[in-house]
């Protein structure tokens, strides 16, 4: 499997990364190198191998139903670009 | 519309009742000032970790259980990737291949009295996920405002098989499930808040037809009457369109409760392109055996169960015995009431239960388990109608006193009010020859073949007796004596 560059666009696009027609080409190099990895991985014979969802065989610890953090907004909202009557301000998202 | 077969599956997201986040230690208290309840992990603050809440995996568990699903040993949380400023990190953790919950099913009563039936839904998985903060679209000066206090609120997304076949069917089922989940403790159901938010996705398809129509999804329902009239609209739109030749485009629509029509939302991005992928901050949930058996252990006894009991024991038609099941609440107080006035007289119990009380409570817009006539109460008062001490009318009389604090108990009301029944037969015969000797003309009417004539009567020889007579006594000393 190899990725066209109109592909590679819309990658960039969900990712909201914007890649210029020359980025456009090298990152297609770059992302079919990877593909072809994947092949190659692929091409093994994993009968009988469960899937593996994480690198480390342990399971998710979990932790007690506590409130442990407190209000700590005004900090929050010091570091952020725009904010109004405790909220954060974003450009206007509504279509 | 004959010709068309409806096709309704839902999802519904339903808040679990936790203190705390289902990745965070940060409140979920409703109604706080904005952002007060967002930590450095919900706003997606660099270096922090998601550390999930063992509630919210309980609560998934209760439910698999409820529902006889398959709670997964083994789950995954996956993430769901998107771009929208009330999701700070970039991407939703939800779970995608391996879900908590597998399967199940939920059996609903939908319609009333003879047609009346019972329809089984299955369910084709429950995950679990974090919510997403609120963005608030008033003017400030063209800017969005976003309130992340919402965000990683731990819900349970629960999809159904396309199994519903009118919106009566999945209003029953949305129904049923919004009690359940509220019998077994795992959310308020409050939907006012957003507590419980359903889904449709609907589709049309000739009768007969073995492939699904295309389906269009309703989003974010969050009342039972907009999820009939939405789906209604949605129904009686796509037969239109398909009718007239167009396709059924696959989309996303909202509801607009004041025009009761539906809508295309803004296009969202296709279920490929969230570009689900294991997240690596989360390791696989593993659930023991252990586990899961001290969890059934816990379990109250389901409203599926006693439902199936209350017909079974009491004799309760299935009707009765699922809206008395209708929360953990009123099956409790309909037990109780039960326990005092004997298992002979559940009927009767289940009747002032559903009836009286509950006409009653909600003209006061009171809740069952504040109900200022206590089961107790209500059972000592039918016990004093099976035994004749009272009559059914005079029994409203002594509800309405026990309502209002006039006594503690039936009999003490009963007696301090003088209200017992004079079944004392003498009396009786003697208010009847009365009536009949004061209202010759209503006996000559009746004589001549007026039926009405008798009821006539029957009132008069009540009023004499100011309701405390036994209107069975009544009815067949006066039959006997016109009879004569």
């Amino acid at each position: 499997m190899s990725l066209t560059l109109e592909q590679v666009h819309r990658i960039a696009h969900l990712a909201r990364i914007e890649v210029s027609a020359s980025e456009a080409l090298s990152t297609q190099g770059h992302l079919n190198g990877i593909f072809q990895l994947i092949e190659q991985m692929q091409a093994v014979d994993t009968t009988g191998v469960e899937p593996m969802a994480h690198a480390q065989d342990l399971a998710q610890r979990l932790r007690d139903d506590v409130v442990s953090e407190s209000d700590r907004r005004a900090a929050f909202l010091a570091v952020a670009p725009e904010t109004e009557a405790g909220l954060y301000l974003v450009p206007k998202v509504i279509e | 519309m004959n010709q068309w077969e409806v096709v309704i599956g839902i999802e519904t997201h339903a808040q679990l009742a936790t203190v705390s986040k289902i990745f965070s230690g940060a409140s979920t208290a409703f109604g706080a000032e904005p952002n007060t309840q967002a930590c450095a992990v919900d706003l997606a603050l660099p270096g922090v970790l998601p550390v999930l809440n063992r509630q919210a995996v309980e609560c998934a568990i209760r439910f698999g259980l409820a529902i006889d699903a398959e709670v997964a040993r083994k789950s995954v949380f996956a993430r769901k990737n998107y771009f929208y400023p009330d999701l700070p990190k970039g991407y939703q953790i939800s779970q995608m291949d391996l879900p908590v919950v597998v399967g199940g099913q939920i059996a609903v009563q939908v319609g009333q009295g003879d047609k009346a039936y019972e329809k089984v839904v299955h369910l084709t998985r429950a995950h679990l996920e974090e919510d997403a903060g609120k963005s608030l679209h008033e003017d400030f000066h063209g800017k969005s405002g976003i309130d992340l206090n919402r965000a990683g609120t731990p819900l349970l997304e629960i999809v159904t098989e396309p199994d519903m076949r009118s919106s009566d069917e999945a209003v029953a089922y949305a129904k049923a499930l919004h009690a359940l989940v509220q019998w077994i403790g795992i959310c308020d159901g409050n939907m006012q808040e957003g507590s419980f938010r359903c889904d449709a996705n609907v589709s049309v398809r000739p009768k007969g037809q073995a492939e699904y129509g295309t389906r269009r999804e309703i989003k974010n329902l969050n009342s039972f009457r907009f999820l009939k009239e939405a789906i209604d609209f949605e129904v009686q739109w796509q037969i239109n369109e398909i009718e007239e030749g167009r396709r059924i485009q696959q989309a996303t629509v909202l509801f607009d409760p004041d025009s009761g029509e539906t809508r295309m939302m803004r296009s969202k991005e296709d279920a490929h392109d969230y570009r689900y992928f294991p997240d690596p901050d989360l390791l696989p949930l593993i659930i023991s055996e252990e586990w899961i058996d001290r969890v059934r252990g816990g379990l109250p006894e389901l409203p599926v169960h006693k439902r199936a009991r209350f017909v079974s024991e009491f004799g309760l038609s299935v009707y009765d015995a699922t809206t008395l099941t209708a929360s953990q609440e009123m099956a409790a107080f309909f037990e109780a009431t039960v326990a005092v006035a004997g298992q002979s007289h559940a009927k009767p119990c289940a009747n002032w239960v559903m009836v009286d009380l509950a006409a009653r409570l909600n003209k006061e817009g009171q809740e069952i388990a504040t109900s200022p006539v206590s089961a107790q109460q209500l059972g000592g008062l039918i016990l004093r109608i099976a035994d004749n001490t009272i009559s059914n009318n005079i029994a409203k009389k002594v509800f309405e006193a026990l309502w209002n604090g006039e006594g503690a108990t039936a009999d003490e009301i009963i007696e301090k009010q003088g209200l017992k029944q004079i079944t004392d037969t003498g009396a009786i015969e003697a208010l009847v020859d009365a009536v009949l000797a004061a209202n010759a003309a209503n006996v000559a009417e009746f004589r001549a073949g007026k039926e009405k004539a008798f009821n006539a009567l029957v009132g008069q020889v009540m009023k004499a007796a100011k309701g405390k007579a036994n209107p069975q006594q009544v009815n067949d000393l006066l039959k006997k004596k016109l009879a004569d």
